[in-house]
């Protein structure tokens, strides 16, 4: 049986639908970064396999992911910053406790 | 004569405005005071210069051969080009009676300055709140006086005149913590704008007709030879009733156009010199300071309507029925101010009645004015009055007002036999009555005299209505004289001190004008300024007959109002007592305030101004209320998607992408 795009494809829409039903679901700001993490590997998949089986001569796609790679470590850094000051302040990283910014 | 003068005389006063207006706050008052006299010291040398230039250096431009005096542009730039044949034009004139209001206007202008230097201010030398203002607020009448009598054509004339009737309400409402002060600069205000709607029709009709705005092309033509210079001449002004005649101008309401636009005209000028209906506004006008009556409302402005007719005074000429509405209305507003002035206790408010009578005086004495009657008498007759009325009135207003400094009230109940304690206020006082109840030599005998000259020349019913209010005018200005300086000896209240005269500098400017007023009797007016600019030497046709007269029944009025109020007696009571309801009218003005409160508050803001209001309050406040109601309505009702939630947001998003692409798929397919 020869391992077509699809292969990859479906495994990665799977990932992403996961990280949406977390990132909506869960209430844990650490779960719901978790979860943002894994829309974004479903996403650099996504780009790797085209790049594999659509341009196998072209290298963008694998250089895009890697890229990507590298960002989303500085954001997860970041947003661990944040959710750690939110927790001096709050003692708390319940999401639904978190609405002072609203109308 | 170049140009620089001229732009300085208008140019100066303008300047002392702005700067201070500006910094007045940032300098003393006393140095902001002087200031502003030195400016218009200043002025009134240039004016002097160019006035002097005029009428006696006898250039070629100003006088021409025959001894006809002319007029003179001295430059007119054009200020706003709207269509090829309308543009507004911002000039200098010269001509007999600009060059006399340069003097008229510079020289009170310049006392009153002075004058205030002493009169705002208490007893203990402390200066008024506003002092600085009061200057910069005089200095911007001054600019507007200057530039409305020297104006070229209408349009800028109707501008400098709606600047004075700004700069009067500025100053009738100087005290402006008084609410009568405040009523009084409004109706002031209002009262001659509404005047000024019918003068700006007046403007647009009869420059719709002729197709311009300037004065030259109205009523005089040019000088061959000499750019600039015109001479006055009564073709022109046929030129214009052609003009009006062959257009097929419509007759509307039994009068032509013609004499519709000039009784239009001449409705800004009632307004203006408060003549009767729209003279409310002028004794009301007394709650400014005195200084500010003196000059605005007794000697410059309230005459800019008899200087407007007198400036138009061709085309007047040339409507018959016009001249008429002019003599009846300057002739009813002579007798009815008269009989007012004779029964007010408030001095300033006598003074005023009798600024509305004299400068009635002056538009009859140019309403029976005719070329064909001693060569047009009456317009030098009424510009001489104009002049010599201007130092007079000025005199008595400023000498009232070193009477309310010393007193600290405007009823005569409160003076009585002040002679002892106030000498130069005393004489100089009286021989500004003299002079307006026409002694001889006094400078109102002269003037007063051409006037009942011509108007026996008219018509002998206009010779002896006037005749009549004169010797009213001489009854209520020594009745007013005595009751301030005689009928009784003056009381000093406890813990007060006694009146005293003033400081010299209320009294310098007391005496000068005094003595204008001794001297300028003999001036030989009719030389300076006619209608047409032909010489007419009032001397040579003197009429002794009329002179007589008029010194009679002056000597009568003076000596009714001897007998009556010389000493402390029961006569005025007695008379007050035979003739009750004429004291009761005279004394409330003949009602006419009352009537037009009726007319205002009863009828206008009835019936036009509460259905407006309401049409205001509710269909156009409506509108605008229900669009920022339903904005608010539509806000509240969409406010709780900002929840704060931020898993609410990530499923608006999702499920907006997701119709998003749902659309955009069901598109494609």
């Amino acid at each position: 049986m020869e391992i077509t795009a699809v292969f990859y494809l479906v495994p990665a829409l799977i990932m992403f639908c996961c990280g949406v039903y977390g990132f909506i679901t869960r209430k844990n700001m650490i779960a719901m970064l978790i979860s943002l993490e894994l829309m974004l590997n479903a996403v650099d998949i996504n780009f790797v396999v085209f790049n594999r089986f659509l341009y196998p001569e072209q290298m963008e796609g694998m250089f895009f992911t890697l890229f990507a790679i590298a960002i989303a470590a500085a954001e997860t850094a970041l947003a661990i910053a944040i959710i750690i000051n939110i927790f001096r302040a709050a003692k708390n990283i319940d999401v639904r406790s978190l609405n002072e910014m609203k109308f | 004569m170049e140009a620089t003068i001229p732009v300085l005389i208008l140019a100066i006063p303008l300047f002392m405005f702005v700067f201070l207006g500006l910094c007045g706050m940032k300098m003393t008052h006393k140095l902001a005071g002087i200031l502003g006299t030195l400016g218009m010291g200043t002025v009134l040398v240039l004016s002097y210069y160019t006035a002097f230039t005029y009428f006696f250096s006898g250039a070629p431009e100003f006088i021409n051969a025959a001894g006809e005096r002319l007029q003179y542009m001295v430059f007119d730039q054009t200020w706003l080009q709207f269509t090829d044949k309308l543009a507004i034009k911002l000039g200098f004139f010269l001509d007999p009676i600009s060059a006399m209001m340069l003097v008229v206007i510079t020289t009170i202008s310049f006392m009153v300055h002075l004058y205030s230097l002493g009169y705002m201010r208490d007893h203990h030398g402390v200066y008024e709140h506003g002092f600085q203002r009061f200057y910069a607020f005089l200095s911007l009448f001054s600019f507007s006086m200057l530039g409305l009598v020297v104006a070229p054509n209408i349009f800028q004339m109707y501008i400098f005149w709606e600047l004075v009737g700004a700069s009067s309400y500025l100053l009738i409402g100087f005290y402006y913590i008084k609410p009568s002060a405040v009523s009084a600069s409004k109706k002031a205000f209002i009262v001659t704008r509404f005047a000024d709607l019918g003068f700006l029709i007046g403007i647009l009709t009869l420059s719709y007709y002729t197709g311009t705005f300037n004065f030259t092309e109205l009523t005089s033509i040019p000088v061959e030879g000499l750019a600039n210079v015109y001479q006055v001449n009564e073709g022109t002004a046929q030129g214009i009733r052609s003009i009006f005649e062959n257009s097929a101008a419509p007759v509307f309401m039994g009068g032509s156009v013609l004499t519709w636009a000039l009784v239009l005209i001449f409705m800004g000028g009632m307004g203006k010199s408060a003549m009767m209906p729209l003279h409310i506004w002028l004794p009301d006008a007394m709650e400014g300071p005195t200084p500010v009556s003196a000059l605005i409302h007794a000697a410059t402005m309230v005459v800019a309507g008899v200087y407007l007719v007198a400036r138009l005074f061709p085309l007047y000429l040339m409507e018959e029925t016009s001249l008429i509405i002019i003599t009846v209305v300057g002739a009813l507003t002579a007798f009815y101010a008269a009989m007012v002035a004779c029964t007010q206790v408030d001095i300033k408010r006598v003074l005023a009645f009798s600024t509305i009578s004299q400068i009635a005086f002056m538009m009859v004495s140019l309403g029976v004015a005719r070329p064909e009657i001693h060569h047009g008498l009456g317009y030098m007759a009424s510009m001489f009055h104009l002049f010599t009325h201007a130092m007079f009135k000025a005199l008595l207003f400023l000498g009232a007002g070193a009477l309310i400094h010393a007193i600290g009230s405007n009823d005569y109940t409160a003076m009585h036999g002040l002679r002892k304690h106030m000498p130069i206020t005393h004489i100089t006082f009286l021989i500004g009555c003299l002079a307006i109840a026409g002694i001889i030599p006094f400078s109102g005998f002269f003037s007063k005299d051409e006037i009942l000259s011509s108007c026996m020349g008219y018509d002998w019913v206009a010779y002896i209505w006037m005749s009549l209010v004169a010797g009213m005018t001489a009854f209520y200005m020594f009745r007013l004289y005595y009751l301030i300086f005689w009928w009784k000896e003056h009381k000093v209240p406890e813990g007060h001190h006694a009146p005293h005269d003033q400081p010299w500098t209320m009294s310098l400017p007391l005496i000068i004008l005094a003595a204008i007023s001794c001297v300028a009797g003999f001036i030989p007016f009719g030389n300076l300024v006619t209608w047409d600019g032909h010489a007419y030497d009032f001397m040579e046709h003197f009429d002794w007959s009329v002179a007589t007269v008029s010194l009679i029944v002056a000597l009568l009025g003076i000596g009714l109002a001897t007998v009556m109020y010389r000493k402390e007696n029961s006569l005025p009571e007695k008379f007050r007592k035979a003739l009750p309801a004429l004291w009761t009218w005279s004394y409330h003005r003949f009602y006419w305030d009352e009537l037009y409160m009726f007319i205002t508050h009863k009828i206008i803001f009835n019936s036009v101004c509460r259905p407006l209001a309401w049409f205001d309050r509710h269909i156009i406040d409506g509108t605008m209320d229900s669009f920022a109601t339903i904005t608010n309505k539509a806000s509240d009702a969409i406010k709780p998607l900002q929840s704060g939630q931020i898993q609410m947001y990530v499923w608006y998003y999702l499920i907006g992408a997701l119709a998003l692409g749902g659309i955009t798929v069901l598109c494609l397919i």
